[in-house]
């Protein structure tokens, strides 16, 4: 379907969820929608990058399949959501290639790894540790611009995001209150607080929560580790490997062990769960998307524990592959989620802020 | 089978539900008969939101009081004085120790919805609505191990003397029957049965709509009725609102309502007005409208509004007919223009001062010399573009029930029948003889489907 059949069909949905509003309680879409009485096209956006498609709607509502009215709306979001990030991307030549075509991350994922052992063969490593099979210079050279393209990308995505949906301003109390919500999964708790409705149908549960959560601290983690080894690197002239206890491992090995982890169980719940109240044609590209992440952690754990054995060259290959296959395709894939929805909440926080100045 | 279970709920909806459970909890095997496929489980109580609650001090999601004596003052009131007082004071009484016994199975509570402020006091929300009651009452039940047969139609209670000897019912297009020690009838009134509905109200009924679930077909009170099973109620009473006139024959649920009536002028299909539309604030008076637009040629009212009232209601489904002058907006609902006209100057002429105007409050801006007067929220209807809803009667649930004493029981002209209960709108017109109380549905069904699962269980287990 294209951009504005997707729309057209949120909008129908959202002009009976208007009319009905008993949902109101269970997540920010609701309050959000029932503000107002028409939808513009970025409106429904707006509703869209809100929803975290915990289903408590679907499961709830009296006008679901086989009633004429046909509601679906988690679904629909879900659809519009994964359109509106496809048509914000930079370049678009790349926007419409890997949220529905899980083959396509696969295959980056293996480019990845080749151009890592290609560097490995071709640049050779220079040092002690890891930095023996690839130099520090090496894997500077391939991750800073790993690095810089995806964050730019990701910008440009989210100025047409803010403009679309008509975004003010930003002040700290409209983050504070954004960021509060994202760091306790708020709207994947429902109103009173038991969860969502995804692997076991209409039963509130904390399983994806709690799987969320890992992935998001994991991940988090493993990027402060990062952080944390180039500013020893560079700040302070200390150099990997390091030990145990130093900053960058204890953040990294509880860091990939939590998105190790994370990753798995949100791989089986979503496989629990009932695809049709999803995007149907991006499950894939989800499923895809989790296995690699989940994998980044995992093979850089490996890393860590066979570091010291034959196999740690091979094993470097993969996890550095899989760390630069993700960071590429980060506006790309499902990952995005995490800036748009930041920025949803964000905006969501600025509609509060003007309501309340209203009254 | 037949020796399998204590119990018999017949109906799958909160009043059933609130029966099962109570009994299973009390030691007995209970199976509920639902007629309804599991994607429609739960009958009416699918569509509902809140119940109406008795509280001193705030109680959940209940704010301020709701005292015995103000409840039943507005049941009174709706119900013109039709109630059985005794039971009404029970079901007012055992609400208020409803609310923690619904959390404790299962049902979550919400703030009142945005646009239902009014209600902030008396009803409590349910999360999600009444799917999700129901939702939680079954996963509640599965674990208490009543079992469930879905698309299971009772077609026959057995009476022999004083007792309800056998249960028969199809499932899967096949016969079956079992006796159990017990049987509760939760299953509903009769309004999805047009036919009945009709043999009531006259040809009339055909044009009405069927708010709630298409299941509840009465069955099983005609099938108890023919047998003598003592009824209360008259069958052309009924909760009736005024909805939509787009919305489906049956099932429009919520949606189909309209809120815009005391901000507009209603006509019928001559272009006449024919009642008060600012009497009160409309949670009060929604209710009276399914009769009025009933008596109207062809069961059909328009509400005609102007541009400064759009934004004051809800917004309902379906869109309004919009047109930038009366007459176009006649043509379009296929009214005669010049009379809407009239009809619209005459009113316009009698309205007065309307500076003190409140949407949510009765203001006293009234017509004067007007016959129907509009008593409150009268502003002339001149600025366009104009708008104008249909107005059909939407049927929720028939009064003709069940007549039940303070303990759920059934009777005949004998005396009471041993073995079997009733509980929720198939005896809820005991309590309302006419008119209807936001909220109150609920509250009859799960009181008395709390007695009737506990006396059932007390019977069956002596």
């Amino acid at each position: 379907m294209q951009t504005l059949d997707l729309i057209q069909e949120a909008r129908r949905q959202a002009g009976i969820c208007n009319a009905c509003r008993y949902c109101e309680g269970y997540c920010s879409v609701f309050p959000s929608m029932h503000a107002g009485r028409a939808f513009s096209d970025g409106d429904i956006v707006q509703l869209a990058n809100l929803c975290h498609n915990c289903r408590g709607c679907y499961y709830a509502c009296q006008y679901t399949a086989p009633h004429e009215f046909d509601l679906n709306l988690p679904a629909a979001l879900a659809e519009v959501r994964r359109d509106s990030w496809e048509s914000f991307a930079w370049p678009q030549l790349l926007a419409r290639r890997f949220h529905t075509h899980g083959g396509a991350v696969a295959l980056v994922s293996v480019l990845g790894f080749a151009l890592i052992l290609w560097a490995i063969r071709g640049l050779g490593g220079n040092g002690d540790g890891f930095y023996a099979t690839l130099s520090h210079t090496a894997m500077v050279a391939i991750f800073v611009p790993a690095f810089l393209l995806p964050s730019v990308s990701i910008g440009i995505g989210l100025r047409r995001y803010w403009r679309s949906v008509g975004g003010q301003r930003v002040r700290l109390s409209h983050l504070m209150t954004a960021f509060g919500k994202a760091v306790r999964m708020k709207d994947l708790a429902a109103g009173h607080g038991e969860g969502c409705n995804f692997e076991d149908e209409d039963r509130f549960s904390h399983a994806r929560r709690y799987a969320h959560q890992a992935i998001l601290y994991g991940f988090l983690l493993c990027f402060a580790s990062t952080s944390a080894g180039t500013a020893m690197h560079y700040g302070f002239d200390l150099h990997a490997p390091y030990g145990f206890w130093s900053l960058p491992k204890l953040l990294g090995v509880p860091g990939g062990i939590l998105l190790t982890i994370g990753c798995g169980w949100m791989a089986v719940l979503k496989r629990q769960s009932d695809p049709a109240l999803g995007d149907v044609r991006a499950w894939g590209g989800e499923k895809a998307f989790v296995l690699l992440l989940g994998f980044a952690g995992l093979s850089g754990l490996l890393l860590y524990g066979l570091g010291q054995t034959p196999l740690m060259p091979a094993l470097l290959a993969l996890h550095l592959g899989a760390v630069l296959a993700f960071f590429l395709l980060t506006p790309f894939t499902k990952m995005a989620h995490g800036f748009y929805r930041s920025a949803a909440l964000i905006r969501d926080a600025q509609r509060i802020d003007t309501a309340d100045r209203k009254n | 089978m037949t020796e399998r279970y204590d119990i018999a709920v017949i109906g799958g909806g909160n009043a059933a539900l609130s029966a099962a459970m109570t009994a299973a909890e009390a030691g007995a095997r209970v199976l509920i008969l639902e007629t309804a496929p599991k994607a429609y489980r739960g009958g009416n109580s699918r569509h509902t939101r809140n119940f109406r609650c008795m509280h001193r001090g705030p109680l959940g999601p209940l704010i301020d009081d709701y005292t015995e004596e103000e409840y039943l003052a507005d049941l009174l009131q709706v119900t013109g004085g039709k109630t059985d007082e005794q039971l009404a004071r029970l079901a007012i009484r055992t609400s208020k120790d409803c609310l923690s016994w619904m959390q404790d199975r299962g049902v979550r509570f919400q703030p009142p919805l945005s646009g239902t402020l009014s209600l902030a006091r008396t009803n409590a929300f349910f999360m999600g609505g009444g799917k999700s009651l129901v939702n939680a009452y079954y996963r509640t039940a599965a674990k208490l191990g009543v079992d469930v047969l879905y698309e299971a139609a009772v077609t026959h209670l057995e009476l022999q003397g004083d007792r309800i000897a056998r249960v028969d019912y199809t499932h899967r297009s096949e016969g079956h029957s079992l006796s159990p020690k017990a049987v509760v009838v939760a299953s509903g009134g009769f309004q999805a049965d047009i036919d009945w509905l009709t043999r009531a109200w006259g040809p009339a009924a055909q044009n009405f709509l069927i708010r709630g679930t298409p299941y509840n077909r009465g069955a099983v009170l005609a099938d108890l009725l023919d047998q003598g099973v003592e009824s209360i109620g008259d069958a052309d009473q009924c909760h009736a609102v005024a909805i939509d006139g787009r919305a489906p024959k049956y099932d429009g649920g919520i949606v189909t309502r309209l809120d815009c009536v005391p901000f507009s002028i209603v006509v019928n299909n001559n272009a006449e007005r024919f009642y008060d539309e600012g009497e009160d604030v409309w949670p009060k008076r929604y209710a009276i409208w399914g009769r009025l637009v009933a008596a109207q040629p062809d069961q059909v009212g328009h509400a005609i509004i102007d541009a400064k009232s759009i934004n004051l209601f809800m917004p309902s489904v379906f869109p309004p007919i919009k047109a930038g002058s009366l007459e176009d907006l006649a043509g379009k609902m296929g009214l005669r223009a010049d009379k809407l006209r009239a009809t619209v100057e005459k009113f316009n002429a009698a309205c007065g001062d309307t500076s003190a105007f409140h949407p949510t409050e009765l203001d006293g801006v009234a017509t004067t010399g007007l016959n129907p007067p509009k008593t409150n929220w009268a502003r002339p209807i001149a600025e366009p573009p104009f708008y104008g809803y249909s107005l059909r009667t939407g049927v929720t649930f028939t009064y003709l029930g069940l007549k039940v004493d303070d303990r759920a029981q059934c009777r005949t002209a004998e005396g009471p029948i041993q073995n079997l209960w009733a509980a929720g709108e198939t005896m809820a017109g005991s309590i309302l003889g006419q008119g209807y109380l936001a909220g109150f549905g609920m509250t009859v069904g799960t009181v008395f489907g709390r007695i009737a699962g506990a006396e059932a269980a007390k019977h069956a287990d002596p």
